[in-house]
């Protein structure tokens, strides 16, 4: 059970509180028209598995109802760091602990 | 009955509160403070239970969780069957009624056993894999014998009586383990002013200390713990939880501790009294001082009842005041096992011999037992033990300094218990909770906490610290690290001085030798509870298993309910040997939670009956039940299904409530829909991006449907939203989906388009939803509101804010059956008045109530979807046949338009819906029938889709249904057969899904 801090609420509450929304920063391409179906397949589907470091989107589904990022050791369940959409992680993998 | 075993002083059991208990319907008696196992012993009963696989007699072997054996059934009554209970961990109360779980006809004259004897060679390690494999079918009837003559406890056949807790608690140290490291930590943080809890498996604090007989400050070292326990007690900050093992280890330092408030005290709780308690705890930092459990050694026959783990006896003379027998034989490889040899002379009783497996033993316990002239016996070992029921005498022998091999004449001893020390395994399971893999020591000799991200300390035995001075150390610098850690500062400490013990090196040692190799010498056992050997480890090892965790698997080493915590380190230690490698080469092995079983009851609390999921009503709910509705979940909404006049079968009521509505008029309660309100200047272009067609243009007063998709333009909800004002829209969606679709909405203007101006607020709740439908619907509206309802006035797809009833109402004029049909909108507290009110004015259009299944049966009867029925997240609105509800033209790339454009979203031969009507018109499909184009094709057919609605239609008088076929829109007039599961096949025509009314005349009269 992981205790998540909500950025927009500042504090730490419970993981019921939220849901996980898969992988952060998969930006809707801005013109969809213009991919090929593989680039509309890459966006829709491929999605990192890593062992390490992850950056996560998360909203507070049962408090603020605001989404926001995570960055997690999905080996160790640590989390990082949380941070507000459109905003960068500062906690990244080291090259080759990604894959 | 006597209690023949119980000494005739010492203990800390009450001798002036005697209690009496039943163990498989006998009497006996026991004191306050004895546990069940203690009071067995006391009564000299050997036998606990059969083995679980060779139904061999067995008998009490350890004191605390660690018990494989006396798992026993508890329970008077039906009602109160508890099973899984360890007699070591249960305290005795008055009247308490308890059972073996196995042995057939009875635990002392088994008929499997009979079968077990001449186990070895029939019944090898994968033996139940390998005989009942085949047929597959007679599996579940195998598997129900399996269970009956292994015994694994049972559940009640009625309801428990009795009520649980859960509690959510925050801390700042959480103190796990309540012997000398657990007090002296929990003492340093309590008084530095720390939030505490200090929790303990025991019924009261001292752990190890509460076994023996040793001083702290030259005094019995009870003292020191009543003095720490009183003081604790007198601190606000601390909370004290004696009887609750802590079980689970979770991430981010979240644990769960079991408390067991009423199970010493009676079979059913006193009234108002929770019987368990489930803490779940947020710790700031956690403190392991949970010590660790001796290792029985493998030896020939080392299951017999009579044999035990040589602290266990030391535990029940001086805890218990209870000898567990007359004659004892200690083998150890260790100093410490001495003790019990120490304990158990005097008490009074013989000590035959002690067998020291090293060759040269020093200590300041093995001089005590020379000073006391015990026979010690050097460089040997017990290698088999003679007896069936109760050890009657051990065959010693010596052995090589390595201890490989027997090296010596077998001399015979008689003797009724054999005690044995191999050395202690530090309780690591809590650390292990979290993934973290433990390390091996080779100076411990076994498994340490290995490294954690967890905000966890560790003290004493845990760390291979044995000595009570080294725990208390320990445990104060623990405490003294987690005061520093949550910013507080320390206050002083003075330990109590403890006797300091010289110990000589210990022999690693786990497996001794026979004369016989292992597979031909008697059985060598390593698990009792899972009745795994060491004959059966290298049987596994030499099968090409070479990982623990495969050895584990295959012969079930450590899969009981005590999780092999006696077994485990001797098993890896055959394997290794097996395998020649070390132990931590095997491969380490790692605990789960829980630590001991936990009941359902204290996982489930008070989460059960009523209230295990929350209900929604709407506010005509009790309208609903009064006139006898029957109910359908569809979320958390109750909603009715149908409403059967009395002596009405099911169909019966159906075909009564789809003919009253479309020959004068229905009412449905529709308030579950999911109601969001959008507001803002950028709203309207919002809903053009996550609906699939145009919304540029509506004007304020008038409706829309809209078909939402995903990305990947596959369907996911749909619904009616309507245009309030310029900038404010009120979408509705499907009852189930209204959480998920506001998510989507909120996800969307969060992370793709903030910069838009737009709101979202969920108002499901706040309006009650009525709608008439039916030729007779405007003629009942007519006479509740003032509002002109000409069709020129009031078109279909309009709505207008009115008055019904005497309350304001936004009317929707929309249809879900195809009829002249009205949505009146009510604030939900007036809905039941208006309800009331249109069966007031509704009686002589006989107004008909009706539930989902006639709005189901009328919405199929027009070809309308259900989306999540006719909908599985994998078909598109052109799949549906609904292309008109897609924009070409729209400027933005809305969600679902890429997607649908992919190549496989455009072929031709894509599953399409489709109406299909039986050849025969009474049949009606079953939901979920795959059909064939050709029903003589050989097996397996190809399928080309299924029937996703199908229903027998009262107003057609014939069945209906709609369903998905391959290029079905393209094949209108063919046949599809659906062969169905009793062989017969039922032949239906492709169709349009509009069965009734095509061109939609009735909804626009």
């Amino acid at each position: 059970m992981f205790h998540i801090y909500c950025p927009h609420c500042a504090e730490y509450r419970e993981e019921e509180e939220f849901h996980a929304s898969g992988q952060a920063h998969i930006a809707r391409p801005l013109d969809p028209e213009a991919c090929s179906d593989k680039e509309w397949g890459e966006y829709l589907y491929f999605r990192k598995n890593p062992r390490g470091i992850h950056h996560e989107l998360w909203v507070h589904a049962a408090g603020c109802r605001k989404f926001f990022n995570i960055t997690r050791d999905t080996q160790t369940y640590e989390i990082k760091e949380v941070y507000k959409i459109g905003e960068q992680p500062s906690v990244v993998a080291q090259s080759g602990n990604s894959k | 009955m006597t209690q023949k075993n119980r000494l005739q002083s010492g203990g800390r059991i009450d001798r002036s509160k005697p209690l009496t208990f039943t163990y498989n319907g006998k009497k006996f008696n026991g004191f306050l403070g004895d546990t069940l196992a203690s009071a067995m012993l006391a009564n000299g009963i050997d036998i606990v239970g059969r083995s679980f696989k060779y139904s061999r007699p067995r008998g009490i072997v350890a004191a605390g969780a660690e018990e494989p054996n006396a798992v026993l059934q508890l329970g008077a009554t039906e009602a109160t069957q508890v099973p899984n209970v360890r007699a070591t961990q249960q305290e005795l109360f008055n009247g308490l009624v308890s059972s073996s779980t196995n042995g057939w006809p009875s635990v002392e004259t088994d008929l499997m056993g009979t079968i077990g004897k001449m186990g070895g060679s029939m019944m090898p390690p994968g033996f139940y894999y390998k005989t009942f494999m085949y047929p597959k079918s007679l599996w579940d009837t195998y598997e129900s014998m399996i269970r009956k003559a292994a015994g694994l406890g049972r559940s009640p056949l009625e309801s428990d009586p009795d009520t649980y807790d859960k509690i959510n608690q925050h801390c700042d140290v959480l103190v796990v383990g309540g012997g000398p490291a657990g007090l002296s930590a929990a003492l340093t943080a309590a008084r530095s002013g720390a939030r505490v809890i200090f929790a303990d498996e025991q019924n009261e604090f001292g752990g190890s200390l509460l076994s023996s007989k040793e001083t702290l400050n030259g005094a019995p070292a009870s003292e020191w713990v009543n003095a720490v326990v009183e003081e604790l007690r007198g601190y606000d900050n601390v909370m004290l939880l004696p009887r609750s093992t802590v079980n689970g280890y979770h991430d981010h330092n979240f644990l769960t501790i079991h408390e067991r408030c009423t199970d010493h005290i009676a079979d059913i709780a006193p009234a108002g009294q929770a019987r368990q308690r489930l803490h779940r705890v947020r710790a700031k930092w956690v403190v392991l001082a949970t010590g660790a459990h001796e290792r029985p050694l493998v030896f020939a026959n080392n299951d017999v009842p009579g044999c035990m783990v040589a602290n266990a006896v030391s535990t029940y003379i001086n805890r218990y005041g209870v000898a567990p027998g007359n004659e004892l034989v200690l083998m150890t490889t260790n100093d410490s096992g001495y003790q019990a040899a120490l304990d158990w002379h005097d008490a009074g009783r013989k000590v035959v011999a002690i067998v020291d497996t090293r060759q040269n033993p020093k200590g300041d316990r093995v001089e005590a037992s020379r000073q006391r002239g015990l026979n010690l016996i050097t460089g040997s070992a017990v290698i088999e033990v003679q007896g069936s029921k109760r050890v009657s005498g051990v065959s010693v022998a010596p052995i090589s300094a390595d201890g490989n091999k027997v090296t010596g004449s077998v001399s015979k001893l008689s003797a009724d218990t054999v005690a044995s020390s191999g050395g202690w395994s530090p309780v690591i399971h809590l650390s292990c909770h979290t993934g973290s893999r433990p390390v091996w020591n080779d100076d411990v000799v076994g498994f340490l906490p290995g490294p954690t991200v967890q905000k966890q300390l560790t003290a004493g035995a845990i760390n291979g610290s044995y000595s009570t001075s080294t725990a208390l150390f320990e445990g104060l610098n623990a405490g003294l690290k987690a005061v520093a850690e949550v910013g507080l500062s320390a206050s002083e400490v003075m330990l109590p001085k403890a006797e300091e013990v010289n110990e000589g090196a210990p022999m690693t040692l786990f497996h001794i030798p026979h004369l016989k190799p292992t597979s031909q010498a008697p059985k060598q056992f390593v698990d009792y509870q899972t009745d795994v050997t060491a004959a059966g480890i290298e049987v596994a090892c030499r099968e090409g298993y070479e990982s623990i965790e495969h050895v584990k698997r295959y012969t079930a080493m450590g899969f009981g309910t005590d999780q092999g915590k006696l077994g485990n380190i001797n098993g890896m230690a055959v394997a290794a040997k097996a395998l020649n490698k070390t132990i931590p080469e095997t491969g380490t092995t790692i605990f789960r939670p829980n630590y001991t079983p936990v009941s359902f009851g204290a996982i489930a609390g008070r989460d059960c009956g009523a209230l295990f999921d929350p209900e929604r009503y709407s506010a005509m709910h009790k309208w609903h039940v009064a006139r006898g509705a029957k109910f359908e979940d569809v979320g958390q909404w109750k909603r009715p299904w149908y409403f059967p006049k009395p002596g009405e079968s099911m169909k019966e009521a159906l075909n009564r409530e789809c003919l009253a509505t479309r020959e004068s008029v229905g009412i449905l309660d529709a308030s579950t829909l999911g109601k969001i309100d959008i507001q803002g200047k950028d709203a309207r272009e919002f809903l053009g991006r996550v609906y699939t067609n145009a919304w540029a243009k509506l004007a304020v007063g008038k409706c829309r449907y809209g078909l939402m998709c995903g990305e990947d333009g596959m369907v996911f909800d749909d619904g009616v939203t309507s245009c309030l004002g310029e900038n404010h829209f009120l979408m509705t969606t499907t009852t189930g989906g209204a959480a998920r679709v506001l998510e989507w909405l909120e996800l969307y203007h969060q992370t793709e388009w903030p910069e838009m101006e737009v709101y979202f607020n969920t108002v499901t709740d706040h309006w009650s939803t009525l709608t008439i439908s039916g030729p007779n619907s405007r003629k009942l509206l007519a006479e509740l509101t003032d509002c002109d309802l000409s069709n020129e006035n009031f078109a279909f797809m309009d709505w207008k804010q009115t008055t019904v009833a005497g309350v304001p109402a936004r009317v929707f004029r929309i249809s879900f059956t195809g009829e002249c049909s009205y949505e009146i909108n009510v604030q939900a507290n007036y809905g039941m008045h208006v309800w009331e009110k249109l069966f007031e004015h509704g009686e002589k259009f006989n107004l008909t109530p009706y539930g989902t299944e006639t709005m189901h049966i009328l919405r199929a009867e027009k070809g309308f979807i259900i989306a999540g029925q006719d909908t599985d997240g994998s078909v598109h609105p052109f799949d549906l046949g609904m292309g008109w509800c897609v924009a070409q033209k729209k400027p933005f790339s809305y969600i679902g338009k890429r997607g649908m454009a992919r190549e496989d979203c455009v072929r031709e031969d894509r599953k399409q819906l489709v109406g299909l009507k039986t050849t025969d018109p009474k049949v009606v499909l079953p939901e979920g029938a795959q059909g064939v184009l050709d029903p003589k094709a050989p097996i397996p057919m190809p399928m080309v889709g299924h029937i996703t609605s199908s229903y027998w239609s009262a107003n057609l008088d014939r069945s209906i249904a709609m369903g998905f076929v391959k290029g079905g829109l393209n094949k209108m007039g063919e046949k599809v057969f659906y062969p169905l599961a009793d062989g017969t096949v039922v032949e239906a025509e492709i169709c349009s899904p509009i069965f009734l009314d095509p061109k939609g005349e009735r909804q626009n009269v």
